[in-house]
């Protein structure tokens, strides 16, 4: 567990009780033929009392350490395994060959990858550490090292509201990445936290009940949906959506897309569609492209995010499911190789397990320091 | 680059040519190449130390065979060692007494409610079983709408919802229903879990006390990195897994996870999920999955499924047509048809062993499957006579096919000659062996086949021969005349290209 207080981190944009979550969002009817099939969540199911309660519980984190015990405590299963590699090498203060392999076989367990592993370990074997060298001080160094990579890459998703229209955000990524949900969190953040109004559009017109899906987070999150029936042109979709939300006067549009495995030309070119079109209303649509991608993931998100930034110029990187025993070394080379910004990591099914990613705690916790 | 193992080795092996065995020192000297080609296709870490351990006691003292590379005889010893180690056969489902129970359970995520559709509708169409789905995902919003449009899209029966019901209600439910209603099998999805959550895994384990699963089904994305080894073993150890479902193996992952899962849990990989349509789940195959581990091509696999695409009575016919050199705008049609239900250029060219590196430089190069489109839009603006008789084509036809598929007259003059070049070789190819067909393509490639090669990083020989040999005329029996038409496209695109 991470003792209280010590986190140097800046807590996402904190929850705010007082914000009046009757912020309503009212559709109005329209002369708009293509807006009949508009589907729109007025209200959000969410009472005063509901965020009193919620605001309770949030505080309530703190007795287990606050959100960023969650964070260290989600990232630390992950270390469990890379801590006990480690763990024992360092009795003797030079690193011999054995210790350096052990030490690049903890990196590859944590599906850092065989390149990127064998380029920390360059580093790091060139490095000499003073007779009596705790454990905790060769840990500190490993993780500078993965720091290092990391610190480029983490960029907050500025939050800068065009002069005209909401601000788009398309969301990308393979099947099962965690992409509704990782909508519904940024939803609520930005809705709850940042107190702006939201729009979402359900372009998942193929999977059964996507929308449905979304529509819950729609709920939860207080934010307006625009969804159409199965089968329905996601581009086209997304172009009514951005019309909406810009006469909804939203300050967000996030778009859903429906899973694609990146090698599926078809699919992939689907989603360059849906750019093509957005694009007819003003060049620099979307203004953000992020890829989900699951932690779990091992070699293959290599794949993943070179198609994807090709296909569709992924502008960010969300990593979830960062609360499992999955390990999430694969960021460490993703950052070394295509240096894209990693905006958020989700750390669990809640609404607000979505955390800001900061390179020195995802490596200290990689190599299971405090 | 991963494709290229065989050469790693190869270059590494290379010296060994001539000398009577394998020792010791040259095995150590591959172990790491492949050590690193497990690494890579995200088998897990101690699966991998176990299997290079295992792997240097068969191979050392192995004679070397004469004529073939020591680099592909060490990669023959992997395979066949990666094969025998994901089960050498493939591993049926099983049934009880009705009804009996099938548990659906893995990470969120992982393909656990479209699995279970494409095992119920397996059961319904090939198991004539009837079969009730039932989704216990009380957490995940419209999960369980999800599998009720899931049944409704594949006519099978789905429990109907109840709200706030607890899981282990719901499979009380879905069991005394089939009972009541004389289903033979029933589905039940769980909601994903992580292995670490141990409440979620107590809900597991209390369900499956409650159902008494005869399958308990671990479903697995194939790209799963190094966890595969810790969620299989949890899994397997709380709730007794029987049997791995393998999902998005469509995808172009290489599939380690499932070597790591079969040595953790020592359970069959049942099956495996391979695309978005309802039939896409097939039963598993461990030489396939061996190859593609390895990044060694999956002939069979591409044998498979141009015997299934490739009508044999069309084939027939198209077979004599060649044997008398005549090739029409018909047969070019309909052969770049079964190249697109092959899953395109791309696909084919991956799925050759040694010319996987080569496919992503076509790619780059603009041969790739618009090309094949813009073609077929050339033939099917033709008249059928036209089709039939290419020597019909004047300056006007051109002309009007030109403005009819959207491209220009040089373009339709480029096809034209690419057909009259064919026929040609048609009439060259039915007097040659199998094996000078690669030679041909090189030498169709002309002075053009330097540069790709020079791009694709030098080629194999050897591996083109295998290539070679693959696509004769016996694997593709009775359509051999046809896999070698099909490499005549390859070689004909290229030429195309350089013009």
């Amino acid at each position: 567990m991470h003792p209280r207080g010590e986190p140097a981190l800046e807590p996402p944009t904190e929850y705010d009780s007082d914000i009046d979550p009757g912020t309503q969002h009212e559709l109005r009817s329209s002369e708009n033929e293509i807006m009949e099939d508009l589907k729109a969540t007025p209200t959000p199911a969410h009472t005063r009392l509901d965020d009193m309660r919620e605001a309770q519980e949030f505080a309530n984190h703190d007795s287990d350490g606050g959100w960023f015990s969650r964070l260290s405590a989600g990232l630390s299963k992950s270390a469990s395994k890379l801590t006990q590699n480690i763990g024992g090498l360092f009795t003797k203060s030079r690193l011999d060959d054995n210790a350096l392999e052990a030490l690049e076989e903890a990196l590859l367990s944590a599906d850092l990858g065989p390149q990127t592993a064998a380029r920390i370990m360059n580093d790091f074997s060139a490095m000499r550490f003073e007779e009596g060298a705790t454990d905790t001080q060769i840990r500190r160094a490993l993780a500078q090292s993965m720091s290092k990579i990391l610190a480029p890459v983490a960029k907050p998703l500025i939050f800068q509201r065009p002069e005209q229209g909401p601000l788009v955000v398309l969301v990308c990524g393979v099947n099962g990445a965690g992409k509704t949900t990782t909508i519904g969190k940024l939803a609520h953040h930005w809705h709850y936290g940042a107190g702006r109004k939201v729009m979402l559009a359900a372009g998942d017109t193929f999977r059964a009940a996507a929308v449905e899906q979304l529509q819950e987070w729609a709920n939860r999150s207080g934010s307006l949906l625009l969804a159409k029936d199965i089968g329905a042109d996601a581009a086209a979709l997304a172009f009514e959506a951005y019309e909406r939300a810009k006469a909804e006067n939203c300050d967000i549009l996030m778009i859903d897309t429906a899973g694609r495995l990146q090698n599926k030309s078809n699919l992939m070119a689907e989603l360059e569609k849906i750019i093509r079109v957005l694009k007819k209303h003003g060049e620099d649509l979307p203004h953000a492209c992020l890829l989900v991608l699951d932690a779990t993931t091992g070699q293959n998100a290599f794949s993943q995010v070179e198609t994807f930034k090709e296909m569709v110029k992924v502008s960010g990187l969300i990593v979830t499911k960062l609360d499992g025993s999955a390990k999430g070394g694969v960021v460490v080379g993703l950052a070394d190789k295509f240096g894209l910004p990693v905006h958020f990591i989700g750390v669990g099914e809640q609404i607000e397990d979505l955390q800001p990613f900061d390179p020195d705690a995802y490596a200290r916790a990689l190599v299971g320091l405090r | 680059m991963f494709e290229s193992l065989g050469q790693k080795l190869g270059n590494v092996l290379g010296k060994l040519r001539g000398k009577g065995t394998l020792s010791e020192n040259d095995v150590m000297a591959v172990a790491r190449e492949i050590r690193i080609a497990l690494l890579e296709a995200d088998v897990a870490l101690p699966v991998v130390k176990d299997f290079i351990e295992g792997l240097k006691t068969k191979a050392v003292g192995q004679d070397v065979i004469k004529g073939i590379n020591p680099g592909q005889q060490v990669i023959k010893i992997v395979h066949d060692a990666l094969v025998a180690m994901l089960g050498a056969e493939s591993a049926d489902l099983t049934f009880g007494p009705a009804p009996c129970a099938y548990l659906m359970v893995g990470l969120q995520g992982s393909g656990k409610t479209t699995s279970t559709a494409k095992i119920s509708k397996l059961l319904t169409d090939r198991h004539g079983k009837k079969v009730l789905m039932a989704s216990l995902d009380i957490y995940r919003p419209a999960a369980q709408e999800q599998l009720r449009q899931l049944g409704e899209q594949t006519s099978i029966a789905t429990l109907p919802i109840v709200a706030g019901q607890k899981p282990a209600d719901i499979a009380h439910r879905a069991l005394e229903t089939a009972r009541k209603e004389g289903f033979d099998v029933v589905l039940l999805d769980t909601a994903g879990r992580l292995s670490i959550d141990e409440e979620m895994m107590r809900e597991a384990a209390a369900i499956r006390d409650i159902a008494k699963p005869v399958e308990v089904l671990l479903v697995v994305d194939a790209m799963t990195g190094q966890d595969a080894v810790n969620t299989a073993k949890a899994f397997h150890e709380r709730l007794g897994a029987t049997g791995i479902v393998l999902t998005r193996l469509d995808g172009d992952a290489r599939g380690g996870a499932a070597l790591s899962m079969r040595a953790v849990t020592g359970q069959p990989i049942k099956l495996i999920g391979t695309g978005e349509k309802w039939d896409a789940i097939e039963p598993f195959h461990p030489d396939r999955i061996a190859g593609r581990i390895l990044g060694m091509g999956d002939i069979v696999s591409l044998v498979e499924k141009a015997v299934e695409t490739v009508n044999i009575q069309d084939a027939q016919k198209m077979a004599d047509k060649f044997k008398k050199g005549q090739f029409d705008f018909n047969d070019l049609l309909s052969q770049m048809q079964q190249m697109g239900k092959m899953g395109g250029i791309g696909a084919l060219m991956k799925m050759l062993p040694g010319i996987g590196a080569m496919a992503g430089k076509m790619e780059s190069m603009g041969v790739d499957d618009r090309l094949i489109k813009r073609h077929e839009a050339i033939i099917l603006s033709m008249t059928l006579a036209e089709r039939g008789d290419p020597d019909l084509l004047n300056a006007s036809r051109k002309k009007r096919i030109a403005a009819g598929s959207g491209t220009n007259v040089q373009d339709v003059n480029r096809i034209l000659k690419q057909l009259k070049d064919m026929q040609t070789m048609m009439k060259r190819l039915r007097k040659m062996g199998p094996g000078k067909m690669m030679g041909m393509m090189k030498g169709m490639m002309g002075g053009n086949m330097d540069e790709i090669a020079a791009m694709a990083g030098g080629m194999d020989p050897a591996a083109l021969e295998e290539a070679a040999g693959a696509l004769g005329p016996n694997p593709f029996a009775p359509n051999g005349a046809l896999s070698r038409a099909g490499t005549q496209d390859f070689g004909s695109l290229f030429g195309d290209k350089k013009k």
